[in-house]
C-alpha cells in the first residue's frame, strides 16, 4: 500500500512521526513525499524496512539515522544526507551537498550527481558510491567503510583517514595528511566490483585508483597507545 | 548562523522582477537569520547623479533643508525608515558635510550611482514588505538575514555593509583578526561606523579596490589577510562576487542559467527562481573567487 504525504498540506513533523510510529511488519511499506521544497530533516530516524520516495529537493540531514529503509530522493539533497545511517539504502538522484554520509555506520548511499565538500567525513562503515565528483576534504577522518567516486576528488582527500577504502576513477587533487595511493590488488577489485554492481554501475574496476591510510600519524604508533 | 541570498541578472528581461525574486529568497532564509535583515539593490544609474540611502527618523523636512543648503533640488524617495536622495554627484561631499553637521542622527547606509541599501531589525519578510522590495527593479541585488553572534542585534549591525561607492558586502561567519586589520585600514582612510567584524571585511575590499585591484583581485588577497570563517557575497556597481574561506565552513549554493546567477546559503532559497530545475546548480569551492561583471 502506498501512502502519499504532501508537504504543502502536511507538516514535516507529521510525516516523520507517522514514519516513526510504523509497527513491525507494517503493510504501509511504500511512502511518497510530495512537494518537499528543500525542507530539512525529512524522513529521519526511520527504523522499518519500507521504501520512501521524495519527489523533489531535500534540505539538511535527509534520511539521517536511517535503519532498514530504502529512501530515494528525486532531486538534490542538502548538507548531511544519510548522516549516521545504520543500514538500508539512500539514493540521491541529483547532487548532494556537504558531509554526505557523515559518521554513517552502515548501509549504502548512492549519489547520481556530485557530492560537495567532506563527503563521508568520519564514516564508520557506510558504503558510498558517487557517480559524479566528490568535493574537497572528502573522507576526512574516515574510519571504515568504502567511498567510491566515478568522477574527480577535490583537495585534501582522506585527511587523517583510518581504515576506510577510497576508490577514485577520475583525477584527485592533493591528498590529505597521512593519505596515500595504494595498489589495487585482487581483493580490492573484487570489493569494488561487488559495490559497483550493487549500485547499478557498469564500470570496469581497472580504471580506479585506491587510496587509504599510510598509518604514519601519532595514533598509529603503538608507543602512543594507552 | 546567517542567511545570504544574491541575484545577478544576465538578462535585462528579468530586471522588473529582481526585487520580487529577492524578497522571496530572503523570506525563505528567515530560519537562518530571524533577528534582522537587509539588502542592497542596484538599479539604473542617472548620468551625473548619485543616490544616497539614509536611515533615520523624522526625515520629512530633510530634503527641503538640504536642497536649500545646496542651492539645488534634491529628489527624495522615502521608504519606511529609509530615504533615498538623488543629487548631482559633484554635490555629494557637501551633502555629507551638511548631514554630519545638521543631522548626525541620520546614518548613510550606502551611496553610489546605482546602489540603494536598506536594513532593519525584524523578520525578513516584514522588512522586505516595509521597504516594498518586491516592487523594486534592477540588475543585481544582495540580501542577508542575520542571527547575531559577534555583536549586538542592532540595525547598524545588520548587513549589507557598504564602505565605498556602490560597494556592499554580506558575510556569514566570523573573523578573528578584524581588530588588527582595522588598525591597518583606518590610517588608509577607511572609516568604520560599527564594531562589526563584517564591516572590516567590507572596508578591506574598499581599500584594495581603491588601490586599483579588480573585485576578483581584492577577494583573492583577502584570503591572505583575513583570518576566520566566511562566506562573502559582494556587490559593486557592475559586479557580483562570491568567496568562501579555505575550509568552506559556511554553506553556499549557486545556480546559473542563461538569464541569471543566484546565490543562496541553502538550496531552498533558490527553489522559487525561474527555470531552476534546468539551472546549473553547484556549491562554490573553498578559497576560489567567483566573479561576474556587467558591461559598465
Amino acid at each position: 500500500m502506498t501512502r502519499v504525504v504532501d508537504l504543502q498540506v502536511s507538516s514535516r513533523r507529521t510525516l516523520n512521526q507517522a514514519l516513526h510510529d510504523l509497527p513491525d511488519q507494517t503493510n504501509e511499506t511504500h511512502w511518497t513525499v510530495r512537494n518537499p521544497g528543500g525542507q530539512h530533516a525529512l524522513a529521519v530516524g526511520i527504523d522499518a524496512p519500507i521504501t520512501v520516495t521524495i519527489e523533489g529537493h531535500a534540505g539538511y540531514y535527509c534520511a539521517g539515522m536511517n535503519k532498514h529503509a530504502r529512501i530515494e530522493i528525486h532531486g538534490n539533497a542538502g548538507v548531511g544526507v544519510a548522516e549516521n545511517m545504520m543500514s538500508g539504502r539512500v539514493h540521491v538522484r541529483g547532487d548532494a551537498s556537504q558531509a554526505a554520509g557523515a559518521t554513517a555506520h552502515g548501509g549504502l548511499l548512492i549519489i547520481d550527481g556530485n557530492a560537495s565538500a567532506r563527503c563521508g567525513i568520519s564514516m564508520k562503515g557506510v558504503r558510498i558510491v558517487v557517480k559524479g565528483s566528490i568535493g574537497p576534504m572528502s573522507a576526512f577522518m574516515a574510519q571504515s567503510g568504502t567511498l567510491v567516486a566515478l568522477g574527480d576528488a577535490g583537495d585534501a582527500l582522506g585527511d587523517s583517514i583510518y581504515e576506510a577504502h577510497i576508490y577514485v576513477r577520475g583525477r584527485t587533487g592533493t591528498l590529505g595528511a597521512d593519505c596515500c595511493e595504494k595498489p589495487m590488488r585482487a581483493e580490492h577489485h573484487a570489493e569494488l566490483r561487488a559495490l559497483l554492481d550493487e549500485a547499478g554501475v557498469d564500470e570496469d574496476t581497472r580504471y580506479f585508483r585506491r587510496y587509504g591510510s599510510a598509518r604514519q600519524l601519532y595514533n598509529f604508533h603503538v608507543d602512543n597507545a594507552y | 548562523m546567517c542567511g545570504i541570498v544574491g541575484l545577478f541578472l544576465k538578462s535585462p528581461a528579468l530586471a522588473p522582477q529582481l526585487g520580487s525574486h529577492l524578497a522571496g529568497m530572503l523570506d525563505v532564509m528567515t530560519d537562518r537569520g530571524p533577528d534582522s535583515a537587509g539588502f542592497a539593490i542596484y538599479g539604473e544609474p542617472c548620468a551625473g547623479m548619485t543616490k544616497m540611502t539614509l536611515r533615520g527618523s523624522d526625515m520629512a523636512g530633510l530634503p527641503g533643508a538640504l536642497s536649500a543648503a545646496l542651492g539645488e533640488t534634491v529628489l527624495a524617495t522615502p521608504r519606511d525608515t529609509h530615504m533615498v536622495l538623488s543629487l548631482p554627484t559633484a554635490l555629494e561631499p557637501r551633502a555629507r558635510a551638511w548631514l554630519a553637521e545638521h543631522r548626525p542622527d541620520v546614518a548613510i547606509t550606502g551611496a553610489g550611482a546605482r546602489i540603494e541599501l536598506y536594513k532593519e531589525v525584524g523578520r525578513p519578510a516584514d522588512i522586505a514588505r516595509r521597504f516594498n522590495l518586491a516592487g523594486m527593479a534592477g540588475t543585481h541585488a544582495i540580501g542577508h538575514t542575520r542571527m547575531a553572534t559577534e555583536s549586538a542585534v542592532t540595525t547598524a549591525g545588520a548587513h549589507p555593509f557598504s564602505t565605498g561607492p556602490d560597494q556592499c558586502l554580506v558575510h556569514n561567519g566570523s573573523l578573528s583578526n578584524h581588530r588588527s586589520l582595522r588598525r591597518r585600514l583606518e590610517p588608509q582612510g577607511i572609516a568604520f561606523s560599527t564594531d562589526n567584524d563584517s564591516e572590516v571585511a567590507a572596508g578591506y575590499l574598499t581599500w584594495r579596490l581603491s588601490e586599483g585591484a579588480t573585485l576578483a583581485e581584492a577577494l583573492q588577497s583577502s584570503l591572505e589577510d583575513l583570518d576566520g570563517f566566511f562566506t562573502f557575497v559582494v556587490g559593486t556597481e557592475t559586479g557580483f562576487a562570491v568567496l568562501r574561506d579555505p575550509i568552506a565552513c559556511k554553506p553556499a549554493v549557486m545556480a546559473e542559467t542563461d538569464d541569471y546567477v543566484a546565490f543562496g546559503s541553502e538550496y531552498r532559497a533558490l527553489a522559487g527562481l525561474p527555470h531552476i530545475a534546468t539551472a546549473r546548480v553547484f556549491e562554490p569551492e573553498p578559497a576560489r573567487v567567483y566573479a561576474w561583471t556587467h558591461a559598465p
